[in-house]
């Protein structure tokens, strides 16, 4: 059992302070957003959750790709833990969405591409958990596991495509203006700051947390190695 | 030319096995005809809804049969012990896997084959335009395609039957989603201009997930 390292408190440290500064932005910082009020202050954390899921997915199947090529445990661990942090953000991405939704669009749910790219998203990620629970020889559910979420992770843009030749309704804040979107705002300096600074916030929280989990996988594995130990 | 014929003795071996059990087409098609079935009463299938949810209908009906179809051709192998003996073969295991997926492929089309001429007579629709049967083709293909590499690794788990079609359907949305579009597109007797962006999308889908299962079946099947 190692002690918890040093560099680790730091990061909890700092990615804390980080976060309570977000929080004084989103409220105090960032400007009113003129025509639809204060719900769309949920917006700087709707896109840095988002943002967070997308990115644990992504790592998830890297990581995929590496344990594939090296077959080292190691890189099966950080998919797992990628993908329980990816399966819990793109969750509060969602949530936060329709909290802002309601209001806006005056409906919780509509079938837009991006709502349900994150559904299909979130179920192709519980099947991967699914999948593991179901095998019991490490080895076997770490290469099914990493084949797997490079599947899930190629199909994701299809599925977001397939969606999109559909209408949409959902806003494109960053990048062009698209024709047919309601909630369209333009984002004022101050909100720009914000914005980046939640999202700068939330990486670290999402290398902070990835980093608990990988350390709770290694104690995992040593507790099951003793245990093995202990039957012999 | 080794690879093309281990490919095809791996799909004889299929087809062979097949048309003395028959359990497996039989069972697809039985499936198929109740869901048809299910589908009249739940949705009320007449002629103003048929127009527009008949490719929806024939869609899921191809799914779920595929699905139990996928599932018993794996089982065979895993029970019987054949996938032992056929990777014991000295031939590249691509062609198992291509072997396999064409041979779920020719059941799943020969399903279809079936059940279309039923559908057309029971709801007096023609289903029989070439573009439709080019979208179920390419449609089969890519469902197939991802669902042979499924199916070989939910038979190696404990939770099998229930597992693969948890694992299939979230991967298959693009799929379902171009093909029921296309389908619909050519049934209504849409201009080829609504239709294409579906059509690029299935090849899309069938080439990508074609390629990927080629590169990582060797993981799936590894002792």
């Amino acid at each position: 059992m190692q002690a918890k390292p040093k560099a680790l408190t730091y990061l909890d440290i700092f990615t804390a302070v980080l976060m309570l500064i977000s929080v004084g932005m989103v409220f105090f910082y960032a400007p009113m957003e003129a025509v639809m009020g204060n719900v769309q202050r949920v917006f700087y954390y709707h896109v840095a959750v988002g943002w967070v899921g997308m990115l644990s997915f992504f790592a998830a199947a890297i990581a995929g790709i590496l344990y594939l090529k090296s077959k080292d445990r190691k890189w099966d661990m950080f998919a797992l833990a990628a993908v329980e942090i990816g399966i819990v953000f793109i969750f509060l991405n969602i949530v936060t969405g329709s909290i802002w939704a309601r209001p806006i669009w005056n409906t919780w749910w509509t079938w837009d591409p991006r709502l349900t790219t994150a559904t299909i998203m979130e179920l192709i990620y519980f099947a991967y958990l699914m999948l593991r629970q179901g095998i019991e020889d490490p080895d076997r559910r770490a290469r099914f596991g990493a084949v797997y979420v490079i599947l899930g992770f190629v199909s994701v843009p299809l599925t977001f495509f397939s969606a999109r030749l559909f209408r949409t309704i959902h806003p494109v804040v960053i990048g062009t203006n698209q024709p047919g979107a309601e909630g369209q705002f333009d984002m004022t300096p101050k909100m720009v700051h914000t914005f980046l600074f939640s999202l700068f916030t939330f990486t670290f929280v999402f290398i902070d947390l990835m980093w608990h989990r990988l350390r709770l996988g290694r104690f995992a594995d040593q507790v099951e190695q003793l245990k093995l130990r202990l039957s012999l | 030319m080794n690879f093309l014929r281990a490919t095809f003795a791996v799909i004889t071996k299929d087809l062979s096995g097949e048309f003395r059990s028959r359990e497996l087409l039989s069972a697809m098609f039985v499936f198929a005809v109740l869901v048809i079935l299910i589908f009249n009463f739940a949705l009320e299938l007449d002629v103003k809804t048929r127009s527009t949810v008949t490719a929806g209908v024939l869609w899921v009906t191809f799914a779920f049969a595929g699905s139990l179809g996928l599932n018993r051709s794996m089982a065979m192998e895993k029970d019987r012990g054949c996938m032992d003996g056929l990777l014991l073969a000295p031939v590249d295991r691509s062609a198992i896997y291509f072997g396999k997926m064409f041979a779920n492929l020719l059941f799943m089309l020969m399903v279809e084959a079936i059940v279309l001429p039923l559908y057309s007579v029971l709801y007096n629709i023609n289903l029989f335009q070439a573009g439709f049967l080019g979208v179920v083709i390419l449609g089969s293909l890519g469902y197939v395609s991802v669902g042979t590499l499924l199916a070989t690794m939910t038979v190696q788990t404990r939770t099998r039957d229930i597992l693969l079609p948890i694992l299939l359907f979230p991967l298959a949305i693009p799929v379902f989603i171009a093909a029921v579009k296309a389908s619909t597109g050519y049934l209504q007797g849409l201009e080829m201009e609504a239709i294409r962006p579906w059509l690029n999308l299935l090849l899309v889908y069938d080439t990508v997930f074609l390629a990927i299962a080629l590169m990582v079946f060797d993981f799936v099947v590894e002792e």
